[in-house]
């Protein structure tokens, strides 16, 4: 291997560094299927954390082929040769200053980015007006500061509940008996277009929620309750989202799956009703066989 | 020693053993002579040796989760042998390699590089020792029984009576008490070492960056081990004595922040050491000094010091208060400023130097080149949102073995190619420490790049099985391919131990043209370390012998002082 002159080794680099980055921007758009990016486009808050990935991941890139560039540039041209003199530098502090304070600016700037997506990933919006009488939407009031509503306090609140090795949904109907709620095992029914709030706990161990496309991951703890919302867009109805447990909870840990399938409020209206009319239906029918219980009856 | 300078190295030069070491012993042999030592170098090789033991057998527990993970919906192995298997996996690389490895290293060479003649407490350091071994033992002996299934994590409730019956996670508590204690003696010892028994004028700010980092991991496993230490017990208690201070009567979250607490000083236990390495490798083969050393010293501290403050960004998911998010996002920014420094001085170190290509110097460089890569994923983890997402998936399986393989195995490597020379008196074959590192490089790459974008995709970590959909089938083989190529690549440099051991050429005392103090000995060195201990005037006190030498003599030959003949032998 010859030793490159510096033009030429300046002339190669100018081909390799923009090489690199049309390398990178190939990939990026091959990128929508968790390569390089966390997964998104079922909510806007999973939207927003990817763009603010996007930020953070563009300004590694750039140390990193800086950093990996300088340290192979010196591997190849300060290596040992006849005659040559390592130069005996002890430090430069207005080099080293500098070089503190440039990564203290990036920094700053990647807090400033994060602080102004943050509101789109923390705080649910409105649903859509063609899904606001969707049935099932009721108004609630945050009673911790990391409960969030949207601005109008109208959402659908769904209870999670995660136990070895099953998630269960509750869809709070707004009255006080939480027997009669509908509610479902391992799959979420949602509608589209409507802002659906979340309260996360668990019964057991510690468990996590997670629908990579709907947004981040919210631990399930026993005695405390966490938040988080999603909103899937209207042109997503029929499309079910998947994801599973993301904290260890035990041998079946991987087996601990869940699902959102979208549906139109429409569609929703009705699922609702008919599992409302089956909760009412076997009601009855366990309030009749109770009676003929009672009454020394055989069921 | 009152004597000037030039007249003490002169005196150190002339080959007449009987002036100062007619008071040594004989060395003992024997296997005795190891259970019994006290000696600072017999100690370090002992940890070192055991350590590389549980190295192995860790690595042979990861191949085990790689098979079966190469392929989706597999059933090799069962879903309870998997958890034990990533259980006593993790255990077994933070507990008993990576951060007893830096004792290892640390009792063989901070006594030497510091110019004294043992550690300050020896007997300690041979208690210390057998703790570290105890704790091993109880450990692998859950094996025969019911390893613990809980991760190394051991979150609570899951790792409560109710829900983990069996004795493991009593053995994991066990391990963690018996390698706790033996940390904490050991970084006592270190601490008065280093700040008592530093040859004649080696102040502070003269001290080898490797000993600044082993005082630095000292004073952080003083200050992060009782708190793990008390968290265990009152475990140990509501496992067994009805207390209840980690289930609902208490607080489960209570384990996370006590667990993280010790956990995330815990990284820097882990890597500040290797840093310390990288300090000394660089200089020696760039020719150049070290770049900034003040500034590495300081940042050593300063990362330490912010390593106290970050531990909540493992609990982002958590509910937590958004000013707690907030909080803990930026003191995990603030760390990746010293930690940056450290690096641009370590490329300016090599900058217009000359740089020679031995093994030592690809590992280091290897380093710097993966390490660059999870200090990059740790600023996107801080960033909380961000974290959402990616946490508890194979992203951050990536992000830690970046850090804990590219940072300290490779560090690690880098000073046992480095010292090797010195603990056993043989050279360890270039050719085959080459192709070790390369095949290291490689295999580190292919198996935990990907595994980036496995977590992306959706697939969370601690799982035993994972269904084929997306690219996770295709992701998930190339990283088991790799982790074979990495496990040949380790194999290279334990053949190239066991045949230098025997023929390898003789090192002689300073084989690399060092800067540090213990290339002034024999290789490897007498009981006593050192007949005269020069006085220091610079961070690279060798360079100042060898100037005086040539000065005086015109020769570079024969710097080493005599040794007793006994100890041309190789180490075990």
């Amino acid at each position: 291997m010859g030793i490159p002159r510096p033009p030429a080794s300046r002339r190669r680099l100018a081909i390799a560094v923009p090489l690199a980055l049309v390398g990178m921007l190939v990939l990026t758009s091959a990128a929508s299927a968790g390569l390089l990016a966390p997964e998104a486009g079922g909510s806007k808050n999973a939207d927003a954390i990817r763009t603010l990935y996007w930020l953070v991941f563009g300004l590694g890139v750039i140390i990193f082929v800086g950093v990996e560039g300088v340290l192979i540039y010196s591997l190849i041209k300060y290596r040992a040769r006849k005659g040559a003199v390592a130069a005996q530098i002890h430090g430069n502090t207005q080099l080293e200053i500098g070089w503190t304070v440039g990564a203290a600016v990036i920094l700053v700037f990647i807090a400033i980015f994060t602080f102004a997506t943050l509101p789109t990933i923390r705080n649910p919006p409105n649903s859509d007006a063609a899904a606001a009488s969707t049935a099932g939407i009721t108004s609630g009031v945050a009673i911790s500061d990391r409960e969030k509503l949207p601005p109008n306090g109208k959402s659908l609140a769904i209870n999670v509940n995660g136990q070895q090795y099953i998630w269960r949904y509750t869809y709070a109907d707004g009255d006080n008996n939480p027997l009669n709620n509908v509610f479902t095992y391992e799959e979420m029914v949602v509608p589209v277009g409507v802002t659906v709030t979340l309260k996360i706990r668990a019964q057991d161990v510690a468990h996590s929620w997670w629908i990579p496309q709907l947004g981040g991951k919210f631990d399930a703890i026993p005695k405390h309750t966490n938040y988080t919302w999603f909103k899937i867009p209207a042109d997503k109805a029929g499309t079910t989202f998947r994801g599973q447990c993301a904290e260890l909870c035990g041998r079946n840990h991987a087996n601990m799956i869940a699902a959102v399938k979208a549906v139109t409020p429409a569609e929703f209206d009705k699922w609702l009703s008919d599992e409302k009319a089956q909760i009412k239906s076997s009601d009855d029918a366990a309030a009749v066989q109770r009676k003929q219980v009672e009454a020394g009856q055989n069921p | 020693m009152a004597a000037a300078d030039t007249t003490t190295v002169r005196r150190a030069l002339r080959p007449a053993p009987q002036i100062t070491a007619h008071g040594v012993e004989r060395e003992p042999r024997g296997w005795t002579s190891w259970v019994t030592t006290t000696d600072h170098k017999k100690i370090g090789i002992m940890y070192l040796v055991t350590t590389f033991v549980f190295f192995v057998l860790g690595g042979v527990e990861a191949l085990l989760m790689r098979l079966q993970l190469g392929q989706a919906d597999n059933t090799l192995l069962s879903p309870q042998t998997y958890n034990a298997l990533f259980t006593m996996h993790g255990t077994t690389m933070i507990f008993l390699f990576v951060v007893p490895v830096w004792a290892g290293f640390g009792n063989y060479l901070v006594p030497l590089m510091i110019g004294a003649r043992d550690m300050a407490f020896p007997k300690l350091n041979a208690l210390s020792y057998w703790f570290f071994l105890a704790g091993g033992l109880v450990f692998y002996a859950s094996l025969f029984w019911s390893p613990p299934e809980m991760g190394w994590t051991a979150y609570t409730p899951l790792s409560t009576d109710a829900y983990s019956p069996s004795g493991g996670v009593d053995a994991w508590i066990f391990l963690v008490h018996l390698t706790g204690i033996s940390s904490i003696i050991g970084a006592i010892n270190f601490y008065a070492t280093i700040a008592n028994m530093r040859a004649p004028g080696m102040g502070w700010g003269r001290l080898p960056l490797f000993v600044w980092t082993i005082l630095v991991y000292a004073i952080l496993l003083i200050l992060a081990l009782p708190v793990i230490a008390g968290a265990v017990t009152l475990l140990l208690t509501d496992r067994h004595f009805g207390t209840h201070f980690y289930d609902t009567q208490g607080d489960p979250l209570l384990w996370q922040h006590l667990f993280w607490f010790f956990g995330h000083p815990e990284v820097y236990i882990m890597v500040l050491p290797g840093f310390g390495v990288i300090s000394e490798v660089l200089p020696v083969f760039a020719r150049k000094p070290i770049f900034g050393y003040k500034a590495i010293a300081a940042a050593t501290v300063v990362i330490a010091f912010l390593g106290l403050l970050v531990w909540a960004h493992h609990m982002f998911a958590t509910p937590s208060p958004t000013v707690v998010l907030i909080f803990f996002m930026i003191s995990s920014f603030l760390i990746a400023i010293p930690t940056g420094v450290k690096i641009f001085n370590w490329l300016a170190t090599l900058w217009r130097g000359t740089i020679e290509f031995r093994t030592p110097l690809l590992f280091g460089v290897s380093f710097i080149s993966l390490f660059v890569v999870g200090g990059i994923s740790g600023v996107i983890l801080a960033v909380f949102p961000v974290d959402w997402q990616l946490t508890d998936t194979y992203f951050v399986v990536a992000h830690f073995h970046y850090v804990l393989v590219g940072g300290a195995v490779f560090t690690i490597f880098a000073g046992l190619y480095y010292w090797f020379p010195k603990i056993t008196g043989r050279m360890l074959g270039e050719g085959l420490g080459k192709t070790s590192c390369a095949l290291m490089w490689i295999g580190f790459t292919v198996t935990f790049l990907i595994q980036h974008s496995i977590g992306m995709d959706g697939m969370p970590r601690r799982v035993y099985e994972y269904p084929d959909v997306g690219h996770l089938e295709l992701y998930n083989l190339i990283s088991t391919i790799g982790s074979f190529i990495l496990a040949l690549g380790i194999g290279v440099t334990l053949l190239n131990v066991y045949i230098s051991l025997r023929k390898g050429p003789k090192a002689g005392p300073d084989p690399w043209k060092g800067n540090t103090l213990e290339w002034f000995t024999e290789s490897p060195p007498p009981v006593n370390n050192f007949d005269v201990v020069p006085r220091v005037r610079s961070v690279e006190p060798m360079k100042d012998i060898r100037r005086e030498i040539e000065r005086s003599t015109g020769r570079t030959e024969q710097l080493a002082q005599p040794a007793p003949e006994s100890a041309m032998q190789p180490g075990g």
